[in-house]
């Protein structure tokens, strides 16, 4: 479960402070599936930021399971991302110079499991997102949907407590787009993810169990949740 | 994992990789190549200076000349041979003396006892280097031999004034022939030390210690071959018969005595009964020699006590410009050409990492630790630096082989005083002065040796070498790691904009 206090977010640029994050409050239950929308620059991804530990608040709380992510030190933080936060981007971040198999490997790396086993299991998480018989191709072999799906395979292989997608279908066509989130949402449904989402898309945002949209960063409840998922 | 991701990352910037290796690699090669090129000039003035005054020999002590000693003059009458008589005006006569040139003054033997004495000294033992001069010819009908003791007067005892000893005065109208050739006394009990050690037999036998009263000589191979002399001729020195019992071969070049004879038959034949004119020394420790002389200039106050490292001072040629050549140039231009190789290195890995960003970012999003990442980037470098090193070891052999292909021959001259003529020759100096042309020229002989530089490379150099350039390859990846480390894991998602 998420609770943030009071968080705020400063960035000093050449051309004064911005304000991203503005004294944002919010809680996540465990399990649930939120979907972030609003327009561009309002704080969205910045958001996501907190939530994964990657960078801290300027000021307020991210409390994860009891640890707090504003205070925490970065090794406690990158034991956290290792074990229980998986993170997909936009635009697929795979390392260009490992192949599928290797790529999903590199997040069983720092849990220090076994080779044998890391394979195995890189090769079920591949298998999860039907991709077995691309493990050996570069992500420059694949296409921007294959290779979104080599992401979410890494994201899951560790079987994290949390999933934080960034626009994950923001670089794909319209008929790719709903593949992934399809795979995206059986997965959660699945395995019983924490799953935030920041999305453009309405009709994706609306498969959602709740959403919520940033302005000036801050959130505000999108509508009370309508009908059923 | 770690290594398939480095191997990959390697590969993909294999050009960036090998452009890094090869700095390294021509960094270390040059500093192989000159480190070995210096040792071989090291062990080229080693071996100069072997030829030159012995093996082992740490320490010589000489004396300077007095003046009363200015050989050169007195030889028109002190016939040591003992052979008195005195010719007539137009008779032929052939004159053999045995004297000591004007470089040396003559050092009591006891002293030679003294200096063994002298605490941190192995072994001493003394020498007397003589030169032989034979004049013969017709003597001038108009002209007596002088009998003045010193020849001072220069009352016409003296040979004519060109070295070639054709007269070419008017009232010589005879010719003269002058040769001569250095001899050494040598202790023959004792030829362990001193310029015989640094020769190796050719033919027949060395002197031992049954030849002290002998007249038995040993003579060189060049000299022999000069003169046709085998083991078993005969040789004159001072008019005395020598037998030659055994030739031998100087190391490099030339070597500063034709001659070898019994101490001595040398001392009695000159004259110089109980004096040696160079002592010896070697000392007990190598690195104590400084100390060491400085005991034995106390013990011996009149004496003048060089080292091997003062004898290495006086060389010159070739030899020591090659050794100033290797010392500065040498070793500033691999010092350029190290820092460069490593600035290189470290820029290129700067950037290569700083294209890498969102990559080493992403891994930090993932749970890769800071120390992990780090390690990555330096392990890529690590194994830049060890492929230069490997390449650059390989350079610096090719490097040492290509000098030993070309072999440049030094050349060494010791004593290189342009002493060609007599020095104090006074106030008779003209007309004594003649003969000491030939005469102070073999004694005072600006001494040539030629070496061929060989460079070798030792094991301490090709590890110094591989530790260069490691260390290039971890500077490098440490400026890289730097900066990896201080990516803050959220550029990896502020990059995706
Ligand atoms: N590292 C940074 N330094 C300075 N300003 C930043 C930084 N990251 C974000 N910002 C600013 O903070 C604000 C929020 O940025 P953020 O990336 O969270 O917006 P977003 O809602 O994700 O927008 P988009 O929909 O375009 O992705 C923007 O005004 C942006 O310019
Ligand atoms: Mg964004």
């Amino acid at each position: 479960m998420y609770e943030l206090h009071d968080v705020t977010k400063r960035y000093a640029t050449a051309r004064g402070p911005v304000l991203a994050l503005d004294r944002l409050d919010l809680t996540i239950p465990d399990g649930e599936w939120l979907a972030v929308q609003g327009p561009t620059g309002q704080g969205k991804s910045t958001l996501l930021q907190m939530l994964g530990g990657l960078d801290r608040p300027t000021t307020g709380s991210v409390v994860l399971d009891g640890t707090d992510l504003a205070r925490a030190s970065e090794l406690t933080a990158s034991r956290l991302r290792a074990r229980q936060i998986g993170f997909v981007f936009q635009s697929f971040n795979l390392i260009p110079t490992l192949s599928a198999q290797e790529n999903v490997e590199t997040a069983l790396v720092p849990l220090r499991v076994r080779p044998s086993e890391r394979r195995t299991r890189a090769a079920e998480a591949l298998d999860s997102v039907g991709l077995t018989d691309r493990a050996r191709h570069l992500p420059s072999e694949l296409s921007g949907g294959q290779q979104q799906r080599v992401a979410i395979a890494r994201a899951l292989v560790k079987a994290p407590a949390v999933l934080l997608a960034d626009e994950p279908t923001g670089n794909l066509d319209e008929d790719t787009r709903h593949d992934i989130m399809a795979v995206l949402e059986a997965l959660w449904r699945e395995r019983g993810l924490t799953f935030v989402l920041v999305t453009h898309d309405r009709t994706i945002a609306a498969r959602a169990q709740r959403r919520v949209t940033m302005r000036d960063g801050r959130l505000q409840e999108t509508e009370a949740v309508v009908d059923a998922t | 994992m770690f290594f398939v991701y480095l191997a990959r990352e390697l590969r993909r910037r294999a050009r960036q990789a090998t452009f890094i290796a090869l700095g390294l690699a021509v960094a270390v090669g040059l500093v192989l190549s000159v480190t070995a090129a210096s040792a071989g000039v090291k062990s080229a003035q080693g071996k100069v200076l072997q030829s030159l005054y012995g093996v082992g020999t740490d320490i010589t002590v000489t004396r300077a000349p007095t003046q009363a000693q200015g050989g050169p003059l007195g030889f028109g009458v002190r016939s040591g041979n003992g052979d008195q008589q005195r010719p007539k005006a137009g008779t032929t006569f052939t004159r053999d003396n045995l004297t000591s040139g004007p470089q040396l003054g003559a050092l009591k033997a006891s002293s030679v006892t003294q200096v063994r004495s002298v605490q941190g000294v192995a072994d001493a033992v003394g020498a007397l280097t003589l030169t032989d001069v034979r004049v013969s010819g017709k003597l001038p009908n108009a002209q007596s031999f002088s009998n003045g003791q010193n020849g001072s007067q220069g009352s016409g005892a003296g040979p004519p004034t060109s070295s070639n000893g054709s007269g070419s005065t008017q009232s010589f109208r005879s010719s003269f022939k002058v040769s001569s050739f250095t001899v050494t006394g040598v202790d023959p009990a004792h030829t362990s030390l001193g310029t015989l050690s640094s020769t190796s037999l050719a033919k027949g036998r060395s002197l031992r210690s049954t030849d002290t009263h002998a007249d038995v000589a040993v003579v060189t191979s060049d000299y022999a071959k000069q003169h046709d002399l085998k083991v078993g001729s005969t040789i004159s020195v001072a008019s005395k018969k020598f037998t030659v019992v055994g030739t031998v071969t100087a190391p490099r070049g030339s070597s500063p005595t034709d001659v070898y004879i019994p101490l001595a038959r040398a001392q009695a034949l000159s004259g110089l009964t109980g004096k040696v004119n160079t002592v010896y020394v070697s000392a007990t420790k190598n690195t104590a020699v400084d100390a060491v002389a400085a005991r034995i200039k106390n013990a011996v106050p009149s004496a003048t006590v060089t080292t091997s490292s003062d004898l290495a001072g006086q060389v010159s040629g070739s030899l020591s410009s090659a050794a100033s050549l290797a010392n500065n140039l040498g070793k500033w231009l691999s010092i350029a050409v190290l820092i460069a190789a490593f600035l290189l290195a470290s820029l290129l890995t700067l950037s290569a990492v700083s294209r890498r960003v969102r990559e080493l970012g992403t891994l930090k999003a993932l749970g890769w630790s800071s120390r992990r990442v780090v390690a990555q980037v330096v392990g890529e470098s690590l194994v830049i630096g060890a492929a230069g090193a490997a390449l650059g070891v390989a350079l610096g052999y090719a490097g040492a082989s290509v000098v030993n292909a070309v072999a440049p021959a030094l050349t060494a001259t010791s004593g290189g005083s342009a002493n060609t003529g007599p020095t104090g020759g006074g106030p008779g100096g003209p007309p004594g002065g003649a003969a000491a042309g030939p005469f102070g020229n073999a004694a005072s002989a600006a001494h040539t040796v030629t070496v061929h530089l060989s460079a070798a490379i030792d094991g301490r150099a090709v590890l110094l070498a591989v530790l260069l350039a490691v260390t290039g390859g971890l500077l490098a990846g440490a400026v890289g790691g730097w900066r990896a480390a201080r990516l803050r894991p959220a550029a990896a998602l502020a990059r995706i904009a």
